[in-house]
């Protein structure tokens, strides 16, 4: 029994230094956010990595999610004949919550994933100790570029994802289960609105930009630095991001949409 | 602990080999110099700065003069030999295109390998690898270089050409080498001053003659690879006859 309290205890502390660590090492980032602005190539190739390598995933994963969405909600609002909606019903959802939490799920399964593994198998192959022996800061030039990228891909992503998800439905509601075109659009615009809806997930997709690529390259620079540490830091990333996303998306729905 | 009351004198212009088995921390020691890990107790003077007392600044202005060749190489993967070498130069320096270029050509001439330039790391033997990573570590002329290992898992033909490399770039260079390695013969052919460590001490020093002719019976073992001696060939174990026997002792 005091075993168990007493692991239980060294797990609980090991958290909590990890934690701050990770806050630590934040703040490292955030120091270092000036030398990469004055060297913008070096954001330009991450955005590239980590940004447009992201496109075609989220660009067909929206496509279905869209498509299921109309697929679903038709057949529920038919039931109260209000499938004229179809259109609202699709893009509040994707806009205010699968577009940012979907997309953020992807985006830490294929960015975050490879953000850690890469700046992990760096570490493992002493190429961040070697640039620290040549007097070049690795967070300036390895990890802040990485972070800012994932930072402004993720609503980029998420936007690209809820358009594309409209589309989708779209293609089903009025192409397929042939919902008035006009209503779909017309229905969207009047009941859609700007600072309330559009603003909100983006707000919520720079909070999870923020968080999936925060876990990302933290789990991969303070990865163990063997083929196995690697493999579960990259694991780590994929499962702490998912978690996080989602208690997020919680907290910040609540304090979004709360009081309607 | 790793170290108790170990104390070493690095002199300038000389190649000093720090040799011990393995496992007896002097990759950690090669650390400690360059700062990357700080010791609880001690200090570490390097050009006349306490290394583990400067700022992130200055340590890294002390850091563009020192060197350091890990024993992977630590390349960039995903750039090109020709700009592994430009790196510290592009990184420190505001010099033109044009200039890194010569300078470049020039550090990979050293070492051998200026048409090895448009090649990837991974295209690259561990002893080229090594090769390109001397050539970057002397790219911003430092006073003194690291070398962790050097000869480890190399072919005959590689070693020999690492074992002149890191002579002739210390004495052209006019660099204080510090060479880490349990190579004795290779590390001895160039070292002008060894310090043997094990268990966290300095077992024995002295020139690569004074220590084949040591009366330390630790110093014959390690200098002459003998399986039995003060580092005993078994690890330490109970009692032979009652773990066969399975008795408790």
């Amino acid at each position: 029994m005091v075993e168990y309290f007493q692991r239980l205890g060294a797990r609980s502390l090991g958290m909590f230094e990890r934690l701050g660590r990770g806050a630590i090492f934040f703040i490292n980032i955030l120091s270092s956010i000036p030398s990469v602005l004055v060297r913008p190539r070096l954001l330009v190739a991450q955005l590239y990595s980590v940004g447009v390598l992201s496109f075609s995933l989220i660009v067909v994963a929206g496509l279905f999610v869209g498509m299921v969405l109309a697929l679903q909600g038709f057949y529920t609002l038919s039931d109260f004949g209000a499938e004229g909606m179809l259109g609202v019903m699709v893009a509040a959802s994707l806009i205010r919550e699968l577009g940012p939490v979907v997309a953020a799920l992807l985006f830490a399964g294929r960015a975050g994933s490879a953000l850690t593994a890469e700046i992990g198998l760096m570490k493992a192959t002493e190429q961040l100790s070697g640039m620290e022996m040549m007097a070049v800061d690795p967070v300036g030039r390895i990890i802040t570029p990485r972070f800012l990228a994932g930072l402004v891909s993720m609503p980029l992503l998420a936007t690209l994802f809820s358009a594309v998800g409209i589309l989708g439905g779209y293609f089903i509601g009025v192409g397929l289960l042939g919902i008035d075109e006009g209503g779909y659009w017309s229905q969207m615009q009047a009941k859609i609105d700007f600072s309330q809806d559009v603003i909100n997930g983006l707000i919520k997709s720079v909070v999870f930009g923020w968080v999936v690529t925060w876990i990302a390259v933290f789990e991969g620079y303070d990865a163990i630095p063997t083929s196995e540490g690697v493999s579960r830091a990259t694991t780590r990333t994929v499962v702490h991001s998912a978690f996080a996303v989602l208690l997020l998306d919680f907290i910040l729905t609540a304090l979004m949409f709360g009081d309607i | 602990m790793i170290f108790d009351g170990v104390n070493m004198d690095i002199q300038r212009g000389k190649v000093t080999a720090i040799m011990g088995p393995s496992g007896t921390g002097k990759t950690t020691l090669l650390k400690l110099i360059g700062g990357q890990l700080r010791p609880s107790a001690g200090s570490i003077e390097v050009d006349g700065h306490n290394v583990h007392k400067l700022k992130h600044g200055p340590l890294y202005e002390l850091r563009k003069k020192m060197g350091m060749l890990f024993q992977s190489g630590a390349l960039l993967t995903d750039i090109t030999v020709f700009d592994n070498v430009a790196f510290p130069l592009r990184e420190h320096t505001k010099l033109p295109e044009s200039m890194i270029r010569h300078l470049v050509l020039m550090k990979l001439q050293a070492v051998g390998l200026r048409g090895a330039r448009d090649l990837m790391p991974s295209e690259l033997s561990g002893g080229m690898a090594r090769r390109v990573a001397l050539a970057r570590a002397i790219a911003l002329d430092p006073m003194m270089i690291m070398y962790d290992e050097p000869f480890t898992g190399q072919d005959p033909i590689s070693m020999g050409v690492l074992v002149k490399l890191i002579k002739v770039v210390n004495d052209a260079l006019g660099l204080s080498s510090i060479v880490v390695s349990h190579d004795v013969k290779e590390t001895c052919a160039i070292a002008d001053y060894v310090y043997l460590v094990s268990n966290g001490k300095v077992v024995d020093h002295g020139s690569p003659l004074e220590l084949a002719n040591s009366d330390s019976k630790w110093s014959q073992q390690f200098m002459q690879g003998m399986a039995d001696g003060p580092v005993p060939f078994h690890y330490a174990a109970k009692d032979y006859a009652s773990d066969l026997l399975g008795l408790k002792e």
